[in-house]
């Protein structure tokens, strides 16, 4: 399968296979005009396979959305043809309305338009935990 | 502006200067009579908690202050559906601070981020109560002079009673402290006190099963209640209940200087032919609650 390289624009390469819809939803892809490929099931030397997006327009992402939805993403921002800059992600400290608390006894249940918080309180094991009640919310890592 | 929601907010020696400054209010009380002259707490109690809340009104007017508020969301605006957000920036336009308590867990936080006048937690849910765990300190330093060098025993429902997670904590901070906890299989501590707090810290424990056997090397000994909910058959509750009420009985090898807490209201865990055993605390422990949210509104509307 052929896509053509793009001039000026945003790849995510190295997503989980299987996950490439989720980041599409979560960043709002589909409000996009520009032209935006779906790579599915590529062939991947470390991952087995993986999926990819290419955007052809230059955007700006919300890296805590998608390092909190899968950290093994690659971004490289491309300009002019050529990658002018590259970045590994990593779980942010902080995610805000991505996730929401489940704790049916937390203030953020009854409370009207309170922002949803996660603070990330263990790197090592991905646990976030609810700013308001403090309950733990597991960051999936594989995309469901 | 500050404002308390968790005891973790509390440095170590924040919690020293309340301490110093309770046992100054209890030695001089003429001294700080009109120390919150003109000032007013409000008192907004979304749940009843009668105990707490004459707690925090007495330590206001012992202040020469004024206290204005609800004792339960029936006829307050929360019953109208009035987000916390809202109400608090209407009340903290007619009160220098608040004491807020909520049966949601989180509430005081969203009630600090959007009020004008310091937030006290008086309690949310089962989550924080940081005026129980300092009124807790108070009574173990006014008793031992110390927070170090203890051998603490913390008996009864040490799964979900949040006082005794925030008091384990609390008392981590302080050197050679060692804890014995006592508790039913099905009340034991949770793993993650365990792990974050007790292992993390390097901090000696035990975990049993019997307070008889625990209590001869306890300096402190704290109590607290075994509620029927919590087990999943009334045969458990029925056959572990007693084991976990304290008499003269299981105090028989207990040491002289023993000092025994419980955060009250008790059912019926301690005994009342305790009561007059002067190592019985725990009424004391109320009326250092008084004390230490009297230096605690001190430090928050920052009067001298
Ligand atoms: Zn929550």
């Amino acid at each position: 399968m052929i896509v053509n390289p793009i001039k000026n624009g945003v790849v995510l390469d190295h997503i989980h296979a299987g996950g490439a819809m989720s980041i599409y939803k979560a960043l709002n892809l589909d409000k996009l005009g520009c032209q935006v490929a779906i790579i599915k099931n590529a062939e991947s030397e470390k991952m087995g396979k993986k999926d990819i997006l290419k955007i052809c327009e230059p955007i700006d992402i919300n890296f805590d959305v998608i390092g909190y939805l899968d950290p093994g993403i690659t971004v490289s921002i491309i300009k002019d043809g050529k990658v002018a800059e590259r970045k590994h992600l990593e779980l942010p400290e902080k995610v805000e309305g991505i996730i929401k608390c489940s704790n049916p006894r937390c203030i953020s249940s009854v409370e009207q338009e309170l922002p949803s918080v996660f603070k990330l309180t263990d790197r090592e094991k991905r646990v976030y935990r609810c700013i308001y009640c403090e309950s733990k919310f597991k960051s999936q890592g594989d995309i469901k | 502006m500050r404002s308390l929601i968790d005891i973790k907010e509390l440095s170590t020696a924040e919690i020293d200067e309340l301490i110093t400054v309770s046992k100054d209010i209890i030695a001089n009380p003429v001294k700080y009579s009109e120390k919150c002259r003109g000032k007013k707490l409000a008192t907004l109690f979304y749940e009843p908690s009668t105990r707490t809340r004459l707690s925090f009104e007495a330590a206001m007017y012992e202040l020469g202050g004024n206290v204005l508020g609800f004792a339960s969301s029936d006829n307050s605006s929360a019953s109208k559906g009035e987000s916390v957000a809202d109400t608090v920036r209407v009340v903290s336009g007619y009160a220098d601070i608040i004491a807020m308590r909520h049966p949601k867990e989180g509430a005081p936080l969203v009630a600090s981020m959007h009020s004008l006048v310091p937030i006290i937690n008086a309690g949310d849910g089962g989550h924080n109560h940081p005026t129980q765990t300092l009124a807790d300190l108070l009574t173990i330093n006014r008793e031992k002079g110390r927070f170090d060098n203890l051998t603490v025993g913390l008996c009864g429902d040490l799964k979900f009673g949040r006082t005794v997670h925030s008091l384990i904590g609390a008392m981590s901070r302080y050197d050679n402290v060692k804890f014995v906890l006592i508790s039913p299989e099905e009340l034991r501590i949770p793993g993650y006190i365990k792990k974050e707090i007790l292992d993390r810290g390097n901090i000696d424990y035990v975990e049993t099963r019997s307070l008889e056997d625990a209590v001869p090397e306890l300096d402190i000994l704290y109590m607290t209640r075994v509620q029927r909910e919590r087990f999943f058959n009334e045969d458990d509750y029925i056959r572990l209940k007693d084991t976990y009420i304290l008499n003269s009985g299981k105090l028989a090898k207990a040491k002289k200087d023993l000092s025994i807490l419980h955060p009250l209201p008790r059912v019926n865990e301690i005994s009342v032919e305790i009561d007059n055993d002067p190592r019985a605390c725990y009424f004391e422990q109320t009326l250092n609650g008084k004390y230490i949210r009297m230096a605690l509104i001190l430090k928050l509307l920052g009067v001298e």
